[in-house]
C-alpha cells in the first residue's frame, strides 16, 4: 500500500511562502508527476512528503496514517536524488546494501536482496566498483537499486534524469516506466521537463508559485488546461496565446491554439502571416511566423513543408481545438 | 589566459623563492649545525658555518644527563592523545554547525575563535591554582586537558569547513535509508571526511607538540614533554648553546620528519576551501 494525502500543507522559509496550502491525493500504485517552472516549489513539496523538511502547517498522511511529525527513515519511503547522492566511499554493493544494514537484516538476506536488485538493473558486473568508476546512467541505476531494495510504500524521484544526456534520458525514462509497471508501487516524480511529465505520468500535478494550478491526466491537461499558466506550460512547442480582436470575436480575453491545431495555406486563411523561420525535423516542420495584428505564431506541420523565410502564409485555427480564457486567465468552457 | 613568463622572470622567481625558504629555514639549520659543534665553536666570532670540528659529544651529554625518551614519550602521548579526545568532541560539534545551524551558529564560531586571541598569560594564575587544588599539576591528564581545550576551536573550525564541502544530499540519502544520527556520522560523514580529519589532526598534533607556555608552567618532571626538556638546558650559569642546540634538535626532529612526509596533507589542510 502506498497512498499519500496532503491536507492544507504549507511551508514557509522565514517570511517566504514556498508552499501555499496544498491539498492533494495520490492513490496507491499511481505514477504522479509534479511539474512546474524552476522555483515553483515542486522539490520542496517532495521533500515535505519525504520528511526531509518540516511542514509549517497541514498534514502529510501515508496510507491514511498521519506522518507529519515522523522522521524520514520511519515513513517507509525511498528517494532518488537529482545528484544520485551515492556514498562515494562505498562500492555499488555497499550503496545498495546500506539501508538493509541500517534495518539490521542478516548478511545472507542482504546479499540475496542486493543480487536481485543488481540483476533487475543490469548492475551485477559492477557490484564491486566505486561510484566514481561508473557512468552517469550506471550511477542512476545504483540510486534506483538503493531505493528498490527497501521495498518502500512509495518511490520519490527528484529530477533524476536532469544530469543525463538526451539519449540516455529517453532510455532511462522508458526503464523507469517499465519499473513502475513491474513493481506497481506508488511513484512521485518531480521534473521541470513537461515531456517527461506527459510521457510517464498517470497523474500530473502542475505547480505554480507554491500552489497547485491543476491536477489531471496528461491528456486532460493537454486538452483542457484550466488556465493560461497550464495552457502555456504543457505542450511543446507551447500553445499560441492570442489577445485582441481574434479573441474578442470569440467572446474571450485570450484564445489559445496549439501549433498542430491550425491549418496553414499559401493562398487563403483567417490570419495572414510572414514566415520568420522554418525548422525541418523530417517528421515535422515547425514554422515560426509573425501574423499581422496578432504577433508571433508557432505552427507544426506534418512531414516536410517547403516554406521559406519572408514567405506569406495564411493561418486558420481549428475551432474545435480552440481554447478560450477570461480576463483572469481562467478557462471559459 | 595565463600570462607567459620569460625565462629570466622564472629564474628570478625561483631564486627569490629559494632565498625566502632559506631565510625561514635558517634558524633550524643553524640549530642543527650548532648541535654538532663544541661549546667554544658554538660561541666563536666570527661564527663558524660548516668548517669546524664536528662532534657528537653534545648528544652523548644530553642523553647522559636527562632521559630523552621519557620526554619524547610524554610529547607523543600528549600531542596524539589530547587531539584524539578533542576530535570526539569536535566532530559532533562541527556536524551540528555545518548541517543543523541555528541563528547563533556564526556568533558561536566567532566566539570560539576569539578565545584564541586572548593572551594565555591572562588565565595562567587562576588555571594554575585550579590545577593545584585538583592535584592536576605535573599530570598527563591535566596537561592533556589543557592541550585539548586550546586546540578545540581550531579542530571545530577546520572540521566545520570540511563538512561544509560535503554535499548535504548524501547525508539526506543516509537519513532516507534509515540511518540514525550516530550512524550518519559514523558510516557516512566520517569516512567521507577522512582526508579533512587527517589534515586537521596533523596540524593539531604539530601545534600541541610545540606548545611551550602551558607545558612549562604546569609540568615539571612526570608529565613534562620535550618543551620542558629543551628549557632545562638554560642554566643559571648561562646558555650552553651547543647542548641546547642538541636538545632542540632532538625535540624537533620527530615533528620535522612527520611534517616533511605529510606536507601535501598539511598544505591541503591549511588551504582547503580557500581555492575552489
Amino acid at each position: 500500500m502506498g497512498s499519500i494525502q496532503l491536507k492544507s500543507v504549507r511551508k514557509e522559509f522565514g517570511p517566504v511562502n514556498v508552499i501555499n496550502g496544498v491539498d492533494l491525493s495520490i492513490e496507491n500504485g499511481e505514477f504522479a508527476v509534479f511539474v512546474g517552472p524552476s522555483g515553483c516549489g515542486k522539490s520542496t513539496l517532495l521533500r515535505l512528503i519525504a520528511g526531509l523538511e518540516d511542514v509549517t502547517s497541514g498534514q502529510v498522511l501515508i496510507d491514511a496514517k498521519d506522518m507529519t511529525n515522523v522522521g524520514p527513515s520511519q515513513r517507509g519511503l525511498a528517494m532518488v536524488f537529482q545528484s544520485y547522492a551515492l556514498y562515494p566511499h562505498m562500492s555499488v554493493r555497499g550503496n545498495i546494501a546500506f539501508a538493509l544494514k541500517m534495518a539490521g537484516q542478516s548478511a545472507d538476506a542482504i546479499d540475496q536482496k542486493v543480487r536481485k536488485a543488481a540483476a533487475t538493473l543490469n548492475l551485477t558486473d559492477y557490484l564491486d566498483r566505486k561510484p566514481r568508476q561508473l557512468s552517469g546512467g550506471q550511477r542512476q541505476r545504483v540510486a534506483i537499486g538503493r531505493a528498490i531494495v527497501r521495498e518502500p510504500k512509495a518511490f520519490l524521484f527528484d529530477e533524476p534524469l536532469s544530469n543525463l544526456d538526451a539519449a540516455l534520458r529517453v532510455q532511462m525514462r522508458v526503464e523507469i516506466g517499465e519499473l513502475h509497471e513491474a513493481l506497481k508501487t506508488t511513484m512521485i516524480y518531480v521534473t521541470h521537463d513537461q515531456v517527461e511529465a506527459m510521457t510517464m505520468a498517470d497523474k500530473i500535478v502542475v505547480l505554480d508559485r507554491g500552489s497547485v494550478a491543476q491536477v489531471g491526466s496528461p491528456l486532460e491537461l493537454y486538452n483542457k488546461p484550466n488556465g493560461l499558466f497550464v495552457a502555456g506550460f504543457i505542450g511543446s512547442p507551447t500553445m499560441n496565446l492570442i489577445k485582441g480582436a481574434p479573441a474578442a470575436k470569440r467572446g474571450a480575453e485570450t484564445i489559445g491554439i496549439r501549433p498542430e491545431h491550425a491549418d496553414v495555406s499559401t493562398t487563403a486563411g483567417e490570419w495572414p502571416a510572414k514566415v520568420r523561420l522554418a525548422e525541418h525535423l523530417g517528421s515535422d516542420t515547425f514554422v515560426h511566423a509573425e501574423a499581422d495584428g496578432i504577433g508571433p505564431l508557432t505552427l507544426r506541420l506534418e512531414g516536410e513543408a517547403p516554406l521559406t523565410p519572408a514567405q506569406t502564409i495564411y493561418v486558420t485555427p481549428r475551432e474545435a481545438h480552440l481554447h478560450r480564457f477570461d480576463k483572469d486567465g481562467r478557462r471559459i468552457d | 589566459m595565463a600570462m607567459k613568463k620569460s625565462t629570466g622572470e622564472r629564474i628570478g622567481i625561483t631564486v627569490l623563492a629559494w632565498l625566502v625558504a632559506f631565510i625561514i629555514f635558517f634558524p633550524i639549520l643553524w640549530t642543527i649545525l650548532t648541535s654538532f659543534k663544541s661549546e667554544l665553536d658554538a660561541i666563536s666570532m666570527p661564527p663558524k658555518f660548516l668548517f669546524f670540528n664536528w662532534t657528537l659529544e653534545n648528544y652523548t651529554e644530553v642523553q647522559h644527563r636527562s632521559n630523552y625518551l621519557h620526554y619524547a614519550w610524554n610529547s607523543i602521548l600528549l600531542s596524539i592523545g589530547a587531539n584524539i579526545v578533542g576530535l570526539i568532541f569536535a566532530i559532533p560539534a562541527a556536524w551540528s554547525m555545518a548541517f543543523a545551524p541555528g541563528k547563533r551558529t556564526k556568533d558561536l564560531l566567532m566566539w570560539m575563535l576569539s578565545t584564541k586571541m586572548m593572551p594565555a598569560v591572562g588565565v595562567l594564575v587562576p588555571l594554575y591554582l585550579l590545577f593545584k587544588n585538583l592535584g592536576l599539576l605535573d599530570s598527563l591528564f591535566g596537561i592533556g586537558l589543557v592541550l585539548m581545550l586550546i586546540n578545540l576551536p581550531l579542530l571545530i573550525w577546520m572540521l566545520y569547513t570540511y563538512f561544509k564541502e560535503i554535499p548535504n544530499d548524501i547525508l539526506e540519502a543516509a537519513r532516507m535509508d534509515g540511518a540514525s544520527l550516530i550512524n550518519e556520522i559514523v558510516y557516512v560523514l566520517t569516512p567521507m571526511a577522512v582526508p579533512g580529519i587527517a589534515s586537521t589532526m596533523l596540524l593539531a598534533i604539530i601545534l600541541s607538540w610545540n606548545e611551550a607556555f602551558w607545558t612549562l608552567n604546569l609540568a615539571t618532571s612526570n608529565a613534562a614533554p620535550l618543551t620542558a626538556f629543551i628549557a632545562s638546558y638554560s642554566a643559571p650559569e648561562g646558555y650552553f648553546w651547543a647542548k641546547l642546540s642538541a636538545a632542540s634538535t632532538l625535540a624537533i626532529a620527530p615533528i620535522l620528519i612527520l611534517g616533511w612526509f605529510s606536507q601535501k596533507q598539511l598544505v591541503r589542510g591549511l588551504t582547503f576551501g580557500a581555492v575552489k
